[in-house]
């Protein structure tokens, strides 16, 4: 079963100059954890504020729980719980009336709710009379995640909840949405960190306005075989240099201390040592690698230019 | 011996009770990469606000571009560049304004900012763009724009606040592209980032945990230290021993 489902949404703005979604099309099941995964000015948040009712499309059609996003919006609005990239709460007000407020407007309570919190509340509640103002980034996030959680939503919408943050609490967070999805919330996440994928059931890559793929990782990345290969050679600046240089190549970018070297389907890893050992390079590490995410992004990034 | 750009001994700052940044010292080389890591809340926004002559500290020694952060810190602000990913351009300003004012804030005069603009346009391949809004373009070239700004008076150390959060993958590594070659140039980068890949592309990295810099060296000397295959699980080791809350 559907829990969300889009159908060819299109949305424009600036009188129909700017071309935001384009024809986008994909369902999240009931349970799921479906991210979408791409870099700014993708059209991620277009696509949350359609599904939490606080945009129109231009074209198409989306529902959620089987509601349609624009003639339900009232219904819709109780049953979803947003975090918006941008934080969103009353700055002015402490952890705890922010949290009041919003189980008030739900017509709720924090006692009723609160196992579903309690986990990440916890973190916080230290700190409860600290206006949201003057919170941490990190601790601005766990509230706003309390104040989506705080209705029992039945699907949770999370725009870039980890952007600037740490490698550590961005697991952290990861392991808490796992708990979530655990007690059958559905919940659909945004990231612009290639590594977070593995963390969803599925994905979608989207980049300007368009679904460039929607599976789970694993099938992603292996419908788009790469010969690839990670290299290395005393002198990265010059390596990097020649590496770009040369035609034969199809692509070669820096992931960390390594470049990842595609090359044409029938080219084997002694092309690269011969070249390499022609410029004069020592050091030279050639090794066949399969593909991650990130390199599969760039990928369809290139063929989709 | 290469001199060092920024020098900082014993340098602490509190905040009431609370000490923020608790006797750092380091030294950051002429044309050096230098990549300042740490989580949220570990110090390092204060160290860096510090380093900038926006911030005094409580005590310790530090210099920067050979000023005292204590007693010079305006003349810190004429020989840095600072970009970060909240505070970059005006939005309501084209391209071309953009340079043209934040140049002429660092004192380029009329003929220089003339050539220079013409320069980076051509350079950045922004022709067509140069008299668009800066806000109707996409972030990575944003951010571009706001690092070849931010290095226009051809400062002697550039600080860098997580510059390529949010951008693609291909964007992000020209963004790199970039950083190496200011650094080929003689100009010093100070960066902080949350990718880890990103920390591999530093001359030498500095984490920092609980106010203190809980290790310094280069990527490959903290991954023979701590026994680990990748820069993320140096940051991992380190972090998870944080006991301050943010």
């Amino acid at each position: 079963m559907s829990t969300v489902r889009v159908e060819n949404i299109k949305k424009t703005y600036e009188k129909g100059q700017v071309l935001a979604l384009d024809d986008v099309s994909f369902e999240v099941k009931s349970g799921e954890l479906f991210g979408l995964i791409g870099p700014d000015g993708a059209g991620k948040t277009s696509l949350f504020r359609i599904l939490t009712t606080l945009l129109v499309p231009d074209a198409g059609r989306a529902e959620v729980a089987g509601l349609d996003v624009v003639k339900d919006l009232w219904k819709i609005r109780q049953i979803v719980g947003y975090m918006p990239g941008k934080f969103s709460l009353y700055q002015d007000l402490s952890i705890e009336e922010n949290l009041n407020f919003f189980a008030t407007v739900f017509n709720t309570t924090v006692a009723k709710n609160y196992h579903l919190i309690e986990e990440i509340y916890v973190q916080i509640e230290p700190f409860k009379h600290r206006l949201a103002g003057k919170l941490s980034g990190g601790m601005k996030q766990k509230l706003a995640l309390c104040c989506a959680l705080i209705h029992e939503p039945k699907v949770l919408f999370l725009d870039e909840p980890t952007t600037g943050v740490d490698p550590v609490s961005r697991k952290e967070f990861w392991d808490m949405l796992d708990r979530l999805k655990a007690r059958g919330i559905t919940i659909v996440v945004s990231t612009p960190y290639m590594d977070e994928a593995s963390r969803c059931d599925r994905i979608a890559l989207i980049q300007k306005g368009k679904i460039l793929e929607l599976d789970t990782l694993e099938q992603i990345i292996a419908r788009h075989a790469q010969n690839l290969y990670a290299v290395d050679a005393d002198n990265r600046y010059n390596l990097m240099n020649d590496l770009r240089k040369n035609t034969e190549i199809v692509s070669a970018f820096a992931f960390g201390e390594e470049q990842h070297v595609t090359l044409p389907p029938h080219f084997q890893d002694e092309y690269l040592s011969a070249f390499l050992k022609e410029k004069g390079h020592t050091g030279i590490k050639v090794r066949k690698i399969a593909p991650t995410i990130e390199d599969t992004f760039i990928k369809l990034m290139l063929e989709n230019q | 011996m290469t001199k060092s750009v920024i020098h900082t001994e014993g340098l602490t700052r509190k905040f009431g009770d609370f000490v923020a940044v608790n006797a750092i010292t380091f030294d950051v080389k002429e044309g050096e990469i230098f990549g300042f890591l740490g989580a949220n809340g570990a110090g390092k926004t204060t160290a860096m606000r510090i380093l900038c002559g926006l911030l005094e500290p409580t005590s310790g020694k530090a210099s920067v571009a050979g000023y005292d952060v204590y007693r010079q810190n305006e003349e810190i602000k004429k020989h840095i560049g600072y970009m970060s990913q909240k505070f970059s351009l005006y939005e309501n300003l084209t391209v071309r304004e953009n340079i043209q004012f934040f140049g002429g804030i660092y004192g380029l005069t009329r003929k220089e900012l003339r050539e220079k603009t013409a320069v980076l346009i051509e350079r950045l391949g922004l022709n067509q763009e140069a008299d668009k809004l800066v806000g109707s373009l996409p972030l990575g070239w944003k951010q571009k724009i706001s690092f070849s700004v931010a290095i226009l008076h051809r400062p002697k150390v550039v600080f860098l606040d997580e510059p390529t959060g949010g951008v693609d993958p291909i964007t992000r590594r020209q963004f790199w592209d970039m950083i190496y070659e200011a650094a080929h140039e003689g100009i010093t980068v100070f960066v902080t980032t949350h990718y880890m890949d990103e920390a591999e592309y530093c001359d030498r990295v500095s984490i920092m945990v609980d106010g203190t810099i809980a290790a310094l060296d280069t990527p490959s000397g903290l991954k023979k230290q701590f026994q680990v295959e990748s820069m993320d699980e140096v940051f991992l080791q380190l972090a998870r021993g944080a006991k301050r809350g943010e």
